[in-house]
């Protein structure tokens, strides 16, 4: 508090003063104690409780969720369809299902989409209408999930009702609702990804006769390979893991979803419908099911490390 | 065997949005010879090599002025195909920048956006443009690994490769060997001398040893102007223009 007053009075104060507070504050460290020491240790405090912090939740998840992975056998538990914790089967082949055809669906337009945009935004458009639209891709990703999920509840559904037929509530639904959310992951990665691409290749490029698009397609595109592989998983990890959104749009049934139109339920959903009101094995079973999206993203995060040391092996970014 | 004038400059001036780079060059640039172009950093030569392949139109708010003809057609005008104009007028920059592929995508990466598929026939050019770039005997082994592994003398080469695989008439050389090393400056100077034979050439160099060594033609620039331009052993020997003399006994720049 003391520091704090001091910094924003020293705007107006003359040389004289500034310095002999300065001389002061040194003065008062050495009486005392080491000053750097103490940022150090309070830094690696601080590194200490979030490492500390990610192993106690990540075990503590695999201590009540493991046992009855085992318990049930792992391909019974992923793979079985029935899922009826109250009369003991534990089966998530059916939200594994969801959870992927939701993914997938979301990220089969999502991906072309960001990634067309993010062309356009490095390599076509006027540099006003490209930072203009990377604003725009912050505000998409600063809207809340609920609200996503209201818009999906409010505009989506009706139509998918009304134009394609079933409830609305559906892997489809799911899909757009997610697919708009992971944009901004797919969009503003690659985008860093493109525009780190050396100039030097495109002028080369452009100076052997090839046309603008030629160079994106040959030279640029595949020298920002790794990030656009990584911008991809980041994405899918997040459609993964997201959960309002979904839960408000899929209908929630457990059943292997059969078309796009179909209602579903995915992983995470699961999770939040059932929480509330779960307990015992059942509840092992949510936390179980916790373990497997755990594993999931460990998985992509793996992917995505050793993709981009892959990228750097080759030369590219 | 009688000169012919393979690229012809009638006045041109380069504006970068208000600054003018290059002041009305002529310039008559025989073929199969190799013309260097010397100066102090700024003057413009980099201007001028990227103005014959309309390089410069890349950079926003550049205005060319006057004309160029190669063999007798002009390039600044409406019908000028550029895609036409950039494969018969090939580009080696002073940073050898070869893409992130192969040694033998890199290559065959002209000849694959001109058109053509065939297997064979890329291999064939591959290997054609790697000889005549003094590179087939180092890298012939290892067509499939990352270009980016090769040493700096040899990406220089393999980026000649490169552009000879695209089969132009004339070279641009911009600085090609200020990032290498004496030895694989030797070689590509040797190469140089190899390939006027069959190209015609013009390089820009800052190493007036260099250019006297390989050059027929030198033209000296100061300021965006050509201060004097005539056949090498002349313009070293016996300098016309007080500044040109100054300028290559080291009196300034
Ligand atoms: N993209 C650009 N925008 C604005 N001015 C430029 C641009 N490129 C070059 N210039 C200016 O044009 C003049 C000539 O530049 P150019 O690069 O042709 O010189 P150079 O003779 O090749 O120099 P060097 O030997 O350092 O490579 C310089 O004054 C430079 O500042
Ligand atoms: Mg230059």
């Amino acid at each position: 508090m003391n520091n704090r007053t001091q910094e924003i009075t020293v705007g107006t104060m003359d040389a004289a003063k500034l310095l002999a507070i300065r001389s002061f504050t040194r003065k008062n460290s050495t009486l005392g104690f080491n000053r750097d020491k103490l940022v150090e240790t309070i830094l690696m405090l601080n590194a200490a409780i979030f490492i500390l912090a990610i192993a106690a939740i990540s075990l503590f998840i695999l201590i009540r969720g493991l046992p009855l992975i085992f318990k049930v056998g792992i391909t019974d538990f992923l793979l079985q369809l029935e899922w009826n914790p109250t009369a003991g089967s534990f089966g998530i082949g059916t939200m594994l299902a969801g959870t992927l055809a939701v993914t997938l669906t979301a990220l089969l337009w999502a991906v072309p989409m960001g990634l067309a945009t993010s062309i356009f935004m490095v390599e076509l458009a006027p540099p006003r209408i490209g930072t203009l639209m990377g604003s725009l891709v912050e505000l998409l990703a600063g809207i809340p999930s609920v609200v996503y999920g209201f818009f999906g509840l409010i505009v989506i559904i009706p139509f998918i009702r009304n134009y394609l037929g079933g409830s609305g509530l559906s892997v489809l639904a799911g899909a757009i609702v997610l697919g708009v959310m992971i944009l901004p992951t797919i969009i503003n990665i690659s985008r860093d990804a493109i525009a780190a691409v050396p100039l030097d290749y495109k002028v080369g490029s452009l100076a052997l006769g090839a046309s603008h698009y030629q160079s994106i397609r040959r030279v640029i595109l595949p020298a920002a390979r790794s990030g656009i592989i990584t911008a991809i998983i980041l994405g899918m990890g997040r459609a993964i893991g997201e959960t309002m959104a979904v839960v408000m749009v899929t209908g929630n049934s457990t059943i292997i979803p059969h078309s796009i139109l179909s209602p579903t339920r995915t992983m995470t959903s699961n999770i939040v419908l059932e929480m509330g009101y779960a307990s015992g094995d059942h509840q092992a079973a949510l936390f179980a099911t916790g373990v497997v999206l755990f594993i999931f993203i460990v998985i992509l995060n793996l992917v995505v490390n050793l993709t981009l040391k892959a990228g750097k092996n080759y030369g590219a970014n | 065997m009688n000169p012919k004038i393979k690229i012809k400059t009638s006045d041109i001036s380069v504006f970068y949005k208000d600054f003018q780079a290059l002041h009305g060059i002529n310039m008559d640039i025989q073929e199969h010879k190799v013309t260097a172009l010397i100066g102090p950093s700024g003057c413009g030569k980099s201007t001028f090599l990227r103005s014959i392949n309309r390089l410069n139109e890349l950079i926003a708010g550049t205005v060319i002025r006057g004309q160029i003809y190669i063999d007798a057609s002009p390039v600044y005008c409406k019908e000028m195909d550029v895609v036409a104009l950039r494969k018969q007028v090939g580009m080696v920059f002073q940073k050898p920048s070869v893409f992130p592929m192969s040694i033998y995508e890199n290559v065959a990466y002209g000849p694959r956006i001109h058109g053509i598929k065939n297997r064979e026939q890329l291999d064939e050019i591959v290997e054609n443009s790697l000889k005549a770039a003094n590179l087939w005997g180092e890298v012939g082994e290892r067509l499939n690994a990352p270009a980016a592994g090769l040493s700096g003398g040899q990406q220089q080469r393999l980026v000649i490769a490169r552009v000879l695989a695209v089969e132009p008439q004339v070279i641009l050389m911009d600085e090609p060997a200020s990032a290498l090393d004496p030895i694989s400056t030797a070689r590509l100077e040797e190469l140089i001398g190899e390939l006027k034979k069959n190209y015609t050439i013009v390089i820009v160099t800052h190493n007036m040893q260099q250019a006297a060594r390989i050059s027929d033609y030198t033209g000296f620039f100061l300021n965006g102007e050509l201060v004097e331009f005539s056949a090498t052993n002349e313009l070293f020997v016996n300098p016309r223009d007080q500044r040109t003399e100054d300028y290559i006994t080291g009196r300034f720049g």
